[in-house]
């Protein structure tokens, strides 16, 4: 049974699914040092905060789906860097911000929305919003005075959406424009619309906002445009205009956690029960035996979803439960090892020399087992990852810390799956599996090396 | 030690289980049930003082109402017991007494499609629909596995032997309930083939009720045996590789008996044994893990009930499914045991 762990490393490396496993793993850890690094944990806590989103689009696709459709779907981009030119005519300035772009889609957007913030100080500014499209037509969609100032050098901060009625209302103006039936509802649709057909009319567009400034103090103090598009990023948003690359990568750290931590702190657990009720023997044995058959027999997962609800949701706590659970089974191998390993001539020697049964215990007994308990570490990971993933589903996940089950739940909740909305399923429940199978790739690889028997299997 | 005894010491730890997991129940849910109870009386007593007019005439000044109202809900809490707290001797062990004899009392919230909100009607009307689809979902799953099993395991080493094991690895990976809404995505949303949820429209009541629920199960079933089959014919087929390098099976090749004949006949009985153990304690398992697969589904067994009596904090409902369904996992592991007892005359217990 004793292997030296440089013996075990050299099968190992013959082992073809372990290596494979291995390297899955290093990806895993890879895509969590990523996801900490690049991702501040700030964005990812407000992550159950949908004010923290509405900058994205809501259910957009992953940005590649463009790749295999002949229909290229608008990608959602925000401009941050206008062009700006400054005019000044007398007492009158003008600010001018210019966002030019192409659109060369097959659909039509979202929605656009422009994003400003000036600061004046006794007149407010007037507001210009031009859009110049591809065919040389320029409309004036929206004209407006900013609220007066509250206060010397007041700064405003505000949102024009393509839905405001002020912009309806001017695309109404130019419907006579088109030859076909348009109308006003869909100012996105209708504005980047060829006259002649109903279809988009592709090229470079111009969207201007000037500022008309009557105070040589005021400022103009930045603007972005954004437009609304139909796909965004790596693997899309959902219904709450969340980044879904953001929760799947930071996922990763969590479930590893989460997995590791459970199955090593039982399986340590377990060994350490097992070997204690095996060596003592009698009594001792007998009562901690029936201790764990009661565990063994307890209804996992209505006694975890109790503990959830009525004693708390943390991630430690979490990870608690599941160790409740996850030592059962691994004590009665370890006991019955612990049987055969005690009757060996050099644990009756060191009982001889006087040692005494914890020192015997830890020194001797539990190094034997290590080996073997590094198997059933990684083969127990998965359950963990998936219990887990479980009691997220339901909704009983850390609310702080969105993990893959919590972003299956409320795919769920939303009805994902029956609105086709697949990006939302998919790359979750396949990051659950890929971290299971790397586990269990590995640990069956060690558990054949560290446990002969099974090896013809 | 003899079977029998065998057989008591598992009775003892099964009632040792029920007793545990009720008390933990209780105790987990205890002060939040206390705390609704007395909510409630506070609520209907100052509704009824206000209502009554002639009774809030007779009152001189708000400090009388008040001494008044807290008396009344001091009486009504004491005929409910509720002067001692939850954790008192007393109250504890009357309501273990009276759970563990099946008087579940009555629902908060929930009510059973007839109307009845007694926590047995509620849960007896869930108990088939669970038993049926899990039970149906084991045999399928069961039916396959021995067969594919043992012909992997009779072509050890074979294509199809590696896409079995390949196969089992891979789908017990998926959460079963991911794989259910990849499955709705595929039959509910693709190809509108089944409803996506699976509770059906019409009254219980309607003669083509049966029917609607069995179109309605289908889908929950497919996903069901689709997840389950691959790691059944593992599991058989690791045994029946073991028993194939028995000696006994050696003589009968050597007695030139068929190798279908081997494998099926002989092999296969030999590995009867863990075989039934771990199909019951499967089947246990799963109706445990019912209550995640049927909210996917939403199908109306006791899982979503369990789940749809959590989102409410409905807690005599969460007593009496926690109780039941304890009661039910236990029954199966024992009949696991009881079998492997009496198939395997040499079953060893400690």
């Amino acid at each position: 049974m004793s292997l030296a762990y440089a013996e075990i490393w050299r099968e190992f490396k013959r082992s073809r699914t372990g290596l494979a496993g291995l390297i899955v793993l290093a990806g895993l850890i890879v895509t969590s040092i990523v996801a900490v690094t690049t991702i501040p944990i700030e964005t990812f806590q407000q992550w159950q905060n949908p004010a923290q989103w509405t900058n994205n689009p809501k259910t957009a696709m992953p940005a590649w789906v463009n790749n295999f459709f002949a229909t290229k779907l608008p990608e959602h981009q925000i401009i941050r860097d206008p062009e700006v030119i400054e005019m000044s005519e007398g007492g009158l300035r003008t600010v001018s911000h210019k966002f030019t772009f192409n659109y060369n889609y097959d659909a039509f957007l979202n929605d656009f929305m422009l994003n400003y913030e000036a600061m004046y100080h006794t007149t407010p500014p007037l507001l210009q919003l031009l859009i110049e499209r591809p065919d040389g037509n320029r409309i004036e969609m929206l004209r407006t005075s900013l609220p007066s100032p509250q206060g010397d050098s007041y700064t405003h901060k505000a949102t024009i959406f393509s839905t405001d009625s002020a912009i309806k209302n001017s695309v109404r103006n130019i419907l006579n424009m088109y030859d076909y039936p348009a109308d006003e509802s869909q100012p996105q649709v209708t504005l980047f619309s060829d006259l002649h057909e109903q279809k988009v009319l592709k090229g470079t567009y111009t969207v201007t906002a000037t500022f008309f400034l009557f105070d040589e103090r005021d400022q103009v103090l930045g603007s972005s445009l954004l437009l609304g598009g139909k796909v965004y990023g790596l693997l899309g948003t959902d219904e709450l205009r969340r980044d879904l690359a953001i929760g799947v990568m930071w996922g990763t750290p969590i479930a590893l956690f989460i997995g590791i931590s459970v199955s090593s702190i039982s399986v340590i657990i377990g060994l350490i029960y097992g070997i204690i009720s095996g060596y003592k023997g009698r009594g001792t044995d007998e009562v901690m035996m029936r201790a764990n058959d009661v565990v063994y027999a307890l209804p996992a997962l209505p006694i975890l979803i109790l503990l959830a609800v009525t004693i708390g949701k943390n991630i430690l706590l979490i990870v608690g439960y599941l160790i409740v659970f996850g030592w059962v089974a691994i004590a009665k191998v370890a006991r019955s090892m612990s049987l055969q390993i005690k009757n060996l001539q050099y644990i009756e020697a060191a009982q001889l020399m006087g040692e005494s049964s914890t020192r015997i215990i830890f020194k001797h007994i539990f190094p034997q087992l290590l080996p073997y308990a590094f198997a059933v570490i990684a083969i127990s990971v998965p359950a963990a990852i998936i219990t887990e993933a479980g009691l997220s589903f339901l909704g009983l996940g850390d609310p702080t810390l969105p993990t893959w089950g919590q972003i299956l739940h409320d795919a769920n909740i939303f009805g994902a799956a029956s609105r086709g909305l697949w990006w939302w399923i998919v790359p979750p429940g396949i990051m659950i599996a890929i971290t299971g199978l790397a586990f269990v790739l590995i640990g069956t690889a060690l558990d054949s090396i560290v446990n002969p028997k099974m090896k013809k299997i | 030690m003899g079977f029998g005894t065998f057989l008591l010491k598992r009775s003892a730890n099964m009632a040792i289980v029920l007793f545990f997991v009720v008390f933990l129940t209780l105790v987990l849910v205890g002060p939040t049930m206390d705390n609704i109870l007395k909510r409630s009386i506070e609520v209907s007593v100052t509704e009824e003082i206000a209502q009554n007019k002639a009774l809030l005439s007779t009152f001189k000044d708000a400090k009388e109402l008040e001494s008044y109202k807290k008396n009344l809900i001091d009486v009504r809490a004491k005929a409910l017991g509720l002067d001692e707290p939850w954790y008192s001797p007393k109250r504890l062990g009357l309501t273990m007494v009276k759970i563990l004899s099946f008087d579940l009392g009555r629902s908060f919230f929930l009510q059973s499609d007839t109307g009845s909100n007694q926590v047995s009607d509620i849960i007896l009307e869930r108990l088939p629909r669970t038993v049926l689809l899990f039970t149906s979902a084991t045999i399928i799953v069961t039916l396959i596995g021995l067969y594919l099993g043992a012909f992997s395991a009779s072509k050890a080493g074979s294509i199809i032997d590696r896409f079995t094991s390949g196969f089992a690895v891979i789908s017990s990976s998926f959460p079963v309930w991911w794989t259910g809404m990849l499955m709705i995505f595929a039959f509910a949303f693709v190809y509108r083939v089944f409803p996506a949820r699976a509770t059906p429209l019409i009254a219980v009541t309607d003669p083509a009720y049966i029917w609607s629920l069995l179109y309605h199960m289908t889908l929950p079933l497919i996903t069901l045996v689709i997840i389950g089959f691959g790691a059944w014919a593992y599991i058989v087929r690791n045994f029946v590789i073991g028993i194939l390098n028995e000696d006994y099976i050696m003589v009968k090749r050597a007695e030139g008996i068929p190798e279908r004949k081997v494998i099926y006949s002989h092999a296969l009985k030999n590995a009867a044994p863990p075989i039934i153990t771990s199909i019951a304690l499967g089947l246990s398992g799963s109706i445990g893990g019912a209550i995640i697969s049927e909210s996917v589904f939403d199908w109306p067994g006791m899982g979503k009930l369990y789940f749809d009596a959590i989102s409410v904090f409905d807690i005599p409902v969460i007593v009496g499914l926690t109780y039941i369904t304890t009661l039910v996992f236990l029954a199966s592991i024992f009949i696991a045991d009881l079998v492997y007892g009496l198939f395997d005359p040499r079953v060893k217990v400690t």
